[in-house]
């Protein structure tokens, strides 16, 4: 039990650390400037880390599945925006540092309204609501020039000259070092939550609605306090996103940013506390690096999204979680040859797939745009038959190939998860 | 009227057209350890949904030591001092299974809906957890996922569960469904034990169990009462032999 | 007086074409309980092949063959993904459709482009049907009321007099009593989900040169076709169809209404002064944000009657 928790909180104090000095390995010497690419896209994990940790209450924690939970994060990014301006002017003497706060009070008070709605009714019909409510608000968000600003959104100046620590924020590393800052707070709040009793009641509820029913609890009440309560954090969320950003629109709100805290969460592991957090990493490195090398990085994600959904519902973390009982009792080395076995044809039906989707977009929409595929300095004609035929024989005899390795590799597991003790629980 | 844990006045239960409770007149004295038997289908465990208020009475009233319950939210039900437990294990398979018995024990020790509490500092709440385990002998299995578990361990924990909240008015549905013979005295041992001093209310179809526990028996046929009272006495009604034997008897 | 009645005949258009989306999705959703998000995409992929093979070889065969390349892409999908993730339960049918959308939105930009197609409505039905009130109404809108309804007849037909409608009717409103009685549910779910996108690729057919054809247009229908699931209930098509037409109408008056709730109520004598979010929600024409009203009246419904208007069973 403790092995467990000293080595957690170990790696949890590693990833504080490489988050603290990232910044640092990216400077530039010569310039005495740090990188603006990574500042920029480490801001936006931190954003996305706190969206898809507050999103995981729900879905993980509470078995709800929302739609909507980007409206709480953009309605706090657009109440943070009036709070900076009204800072800015003098007629709200918070700092800065204290700004997110409020952002997480807005979306507390809008998860209110709409969690009282959403959670009269279960399931399907939950998640329907929390459709219709995210249609509703992007709706209003392009139509309403009060508080949001129409289709040209709000914006602020975030250098309000209140500061706790004296600091002006005019740096972009100053503004991720308060990300940074929110992130920790937010996350050792969430964490804490899973530990009272309400976070264990939520627990219950998804796994078992009726049972907690007879333990005295309405589990109605217990998810109506666990949406409120994800809408507070989203509502920092998209403060932070204010603060950065300056200007909020309709983007803040809208489906596809509550389909983003979707996808961050599954992948990165709805089973476990810190699934999410890792997911928002990964997509957010996948969204700023793979879309700059390719158009089509949905595809990957999508295809990603739905192997894991397929193959493997507990996300990365569950993957890795479920070596545990293995490591423990030392037998890792015997999965060394099974894994390699897999990756090789894996990786080939990847680089068959990737080659052929490639084409594909250049075929048409690269076209358009006048762009070749340049592969390892080598410029590929999309029109010839070659490589079109070698990335076919690379996705689907790569695919053959894998499929009969995985199903040795499946025997190899089998074997190896009989030996070991029942696993303990996640939770 | 108040010695009374549960009474059942003319309670009928109809789903559409299809009636499966006919005017059931049901009393369960406090204290007492009262099992109700009868065919499948007979509608036993539409009588349990009925009181525990999983399901809407048709007609008729239910009081739970005096006070109506009829109509009444399952929680709010529970909160008024009635607990029960299912026919097929209902758990929380994600949690530990000392979680599972932990939340058992939140509402009835005033933890309510807090977050700001944290449980892992709640001595008296996780020693009470620690000790209900002993009494499950599930000591050795506390960090197993409860989805894990072997069935008869799911079923002593189901009974756990159901007992944790300190409940007066105890409902066991087929406690010992698919149990061995072994797993079937360890249960037996273990409700005898967990019920002292509390009412219990079972539905059961091993007759062992039935006879060797129950102070009273009902008996329920096509959703009516054809015999109530002490075991000897059920067990030399006519009317009981004919409904499980048929037509054997009288030949 | 002339506008009402365009809009009537253009609402009832519009609410047929959405009928033809959303029988498919209450059909799947009713019996397999999966909410289909991919099922706008299919509408989207059968306007993409109708525009490329009515190149290739016509109009009218492009009629019949993309709505069955649809079905076969349907067919391929339920049984190859759909099948495997059934048993990690609901959630994860639905996330896996979710996965599709992106999929499917992605790669048809890929292989046909970001912009939007050609798709014209074919020379042979350019014409006006009739003059009405100095407004044509277009040949093209009166077929797509015909194949609409020639659609309803057909799927009313296939449920009601033939022995594998039977079936179905019976798995849509209690699909483990079918099961348990021997019929093959699985295969029954393969063309139940094959025969959902055949009718969402038709529509798409029908109605992608009466909408554009881009790749947004998954995006614009998806939602309102949900709430006209929701809205007519489970396992009930008439339900369905109710709520179609009944979308269709708001939806196209609203776009002519330019009153404001503010003046609804001026007759009270009731003015507002401030310029705040509350006064601009009031004076907002509901032109402006009929698109809001839908969803405002599918959260209505499933607060008070979740299970829609004909529904037999609780969404």
């Amino acid at each position: 039990m403790s092995g467990t928790r000293s080595t957690q909180s170990a790696i949890w104090t590693v990833a504080l650390l490489v988050a603290m000095l990232m910044p640092w390995l990216f400077y530039n010497y010569h310039t005495g400037r740090h990188s603006g690419f990574v500042v920029s896209m480490l801001s936006q994990m931190g954003m996305m880390s706190i969206l898809a940790l507050s999103y995981n209450m729900l879905l993980g924690q509470a078995g709800l599945f929302s739609f909507c939970h980007a409206t709480f994060f953009g309605v706090g990014g657009y109440a943070t925006i009036h709070f900076l301006n009204m800072a800015g002017d003098g007629g709200l003497p918070v700092p800065m540092e204290l700004i997110p706060i409020l952002s997480g009070l807005s979306g507390l008070g809008l998860a209110i309204v709409f969690g009282y709605m959403a959670t009269k009714q279960r399931a399907t019909a939950f998640a329907m609501i929390t459709l219709g409510i995210g249609e509703l608000m992007t709706t209003a968000a392009l139509s309403f020039h009060h508080f949001f600003g129409g289709e040209g959104g709000v914006n602020a100046n975030r250098m309000i000259g209140h500061s706790l620590f004296g600091l002006k924020y005019a740096s972009a590393v100053q503004v991720y070092y308060l990300i940074l800052a929110w992130v920790v707070l937010a996350t050792l709040a969430m964490f804490f939550l899973t530990q009272t009793p309400l976070g264990r009641m939520a627990n219950a509820t998804r796994d078992n609605f009726e049972r907690a029913q007879f333990m005295g609890y309405d589990p109605r009440m217990v998810r109506f306090l666990q949406f409120a309560l994800s809408g507070f954090f989203a509502g920092i969320g998209g403060g932070l996103y204010a603060i950065t950003y300056e200007i909020v629109t309709f983007d803040a709100l809208a489906a596809p940013l509550s389909a983003n805290a979707l996808l961050m969460a599954y992948i990165g592991g709805s089973a476990v506390f810190g699934g999410p957090l890792l997911g928002a990493v990964l997509i957010t490195l996948l969204q700023s690096g793979v879309s700059l090398l390719s158009n089509s990085w949905l595809v990957y994600v999508g295809v990603l999204f739905i192997t894991m959904v397929m193959f493997a519902p507990n996300g990365i973390m569950g993957l890795v979680l479920a070596h545990r009982p293995v490591a423990r009792a030392g037998l890792m080395g015997q999965l060394a040859l099974p894994y390699l076995r897999v990756i090789l044809p894996g990786l080939l039906m990847v680089l068959g797939f990737v080659g052929l989707v490639e084409l594909t977009s250049f075929l048409t929409i690269g076209a358009a745009q006048g762009r070749t595929l340049v592969l390892f300095g080598n410029r590929i004609d999309v029109h010839a038959l070659l490589p079109w035929l070698i990335s076919a024989v690379l996705l689907f005899g790569g695919g053959f190939w894998f499929r009969v390795e995985a199903r040795a590799f499946h025997r190899v597991w089998e074997r190896l998860m009989a030996e070991v003790a029942p696993a303990r629980a996640l939770a | 009227m108040t010695d009374l844990a549960l009474r059942l006045t003319d309670v009928s239960k109809a789903f559409g057209l299809t009636r499966i409770i006919s005017g059931v007149n049901l009393d369960v004295a406090k204290g007492e350890r009262h099992a109700i038997i009868g065919p499948n289908g007979a509608g036993k465990t539409t009588l349990f949904n009925l009181i525990s208020g999983r399901f809407l009475v048709s007609s008729g009233e239910i009081r739970l030591n005096g006070e109506r319950i009829d109509g009444l939210p399952p929680h709010k039900i529970n909160r008024m001092g009635l607990s029960r437990s299912f026919q097929i294990t209902s758990i929380y398979p994600k949690l530990s299974v000392f979680e599972n018995l932990r939340c058992a024990l939140l509402w009835s020790m005033g933890y309510y809906y807090s977050f700001w509490t944290p449980l892992w500092i709640q001595r008296g709440l996780n020693e009470r957890t620690d000790k209900i385990l002993e009494d499950l002998n599930l000591t050795a299995r506390r960090h197993t996922a409860a989805g894990l578990l072997p069935y008869a361990d799911q079923r002593a924990l189901e009974i756990g569960m159901t007992i944790a909240g300190g409940a007066s008015v105890i409902l066991l549905d087929e406690p010992t469904a698919g149990m061995s013979n072994t797993e079937t005295d360890n249960a037996m041992e273990l409700i005898r034990r967990v019920s002292k001093g509390k009412t219990l209310l079972m539905v059961e179809h091993d007759m062992k169990v039935v006879f060797d526990l129950a102070d009273v028996i009902t008996v329920l046929v096509y959703g009516r009462v054809i015999a109530s009272g002490p075991p000897h006495e059920v067990r030399a009604n006519a009317a009981v032999q004919e409904a499980y034997l048929g037509a054997l008897v009288a030949a | 007086m002339e506008i009402v009645l365009v809009s009537l005949l253009n609402g009832l258009v519009y609410g047929m074409l959405l009928f033809m989306l959303a029988s498919g999705l209450t059909l799947i959703f009713s019996m397999m309980g999966v909410l289909n998000f991919a099922h706008a995409s299919i509408y989207m992929i059968g306007a993409y092949l109708a525009f490329t093979v009515s190149r290739l070889i016509g109009f009218f065969p492009a009629l019949i063959v993309a709505p069955i390349l649809c079905g076969l892409l349907g067919a391929a999908i339920e049984v190859w993904g759909l099948r495997r993730v059934h048993s990690n339960g609901h959630i994860a049918e639905l996330l896996f459709t979710f996965g599709l959308v992106f999929i499917i939105q992605r790669s048809v930009q890929m292989i046909w482009g970001m912009l939007p197609m050609a798709y014209r409505v074919p020379p042979s039905l350019e014409f006006s049907l009739f003059t009405f009130y100095g407004e044509h109404f277009p040949a093209y809108r009166g077929f797509m009321l015909l194949v609409s309804a020639g659609m309803l007849l057909a799927l009313w037909l296939l449920l009601k007099k033939t022995r594998v409608g039977m079936v179905i009717r019976a798995a849509l409103t209690h699909p483990q009593m079918a099961s348990a009685l021997g019929h093959n549910v699985p295969m029954v779910f393969t063309i139940v989900f094959a025969g959902g996108c055949m009718l969402a690729g038709l529509a798409g057919v029908i109605g992608g040169n009466y909408q554009t054809t881009e790749p947004g247009m998954a995006d614009a229908m998806g939602p309102i076709v949900f709430v006209v699931v929701v809205f007519g209930g489970l396992g009930s098509l008439l339900g369905c169809f109710i709520a179609s037409i009944l979308m269709g109408m708001i939806q196209t008056f609203a776009v002519v209404i330019n009153y404001s709730m503010l003046d609804l109520l001026k007759p009270l004598g009731v003015t507002l002064s401030d310029s705040n979010l509350f006064t601009e929600i009031m004076m907002m024409p509901v032109a402006r944000i009929g698109a809001l009203l839908p969803f405002v009246m599918m959260i209505v419904i499933l607060l008070f009657r979740p299970r829609g208007l004909l529904g037999t069973r609780d969404t």
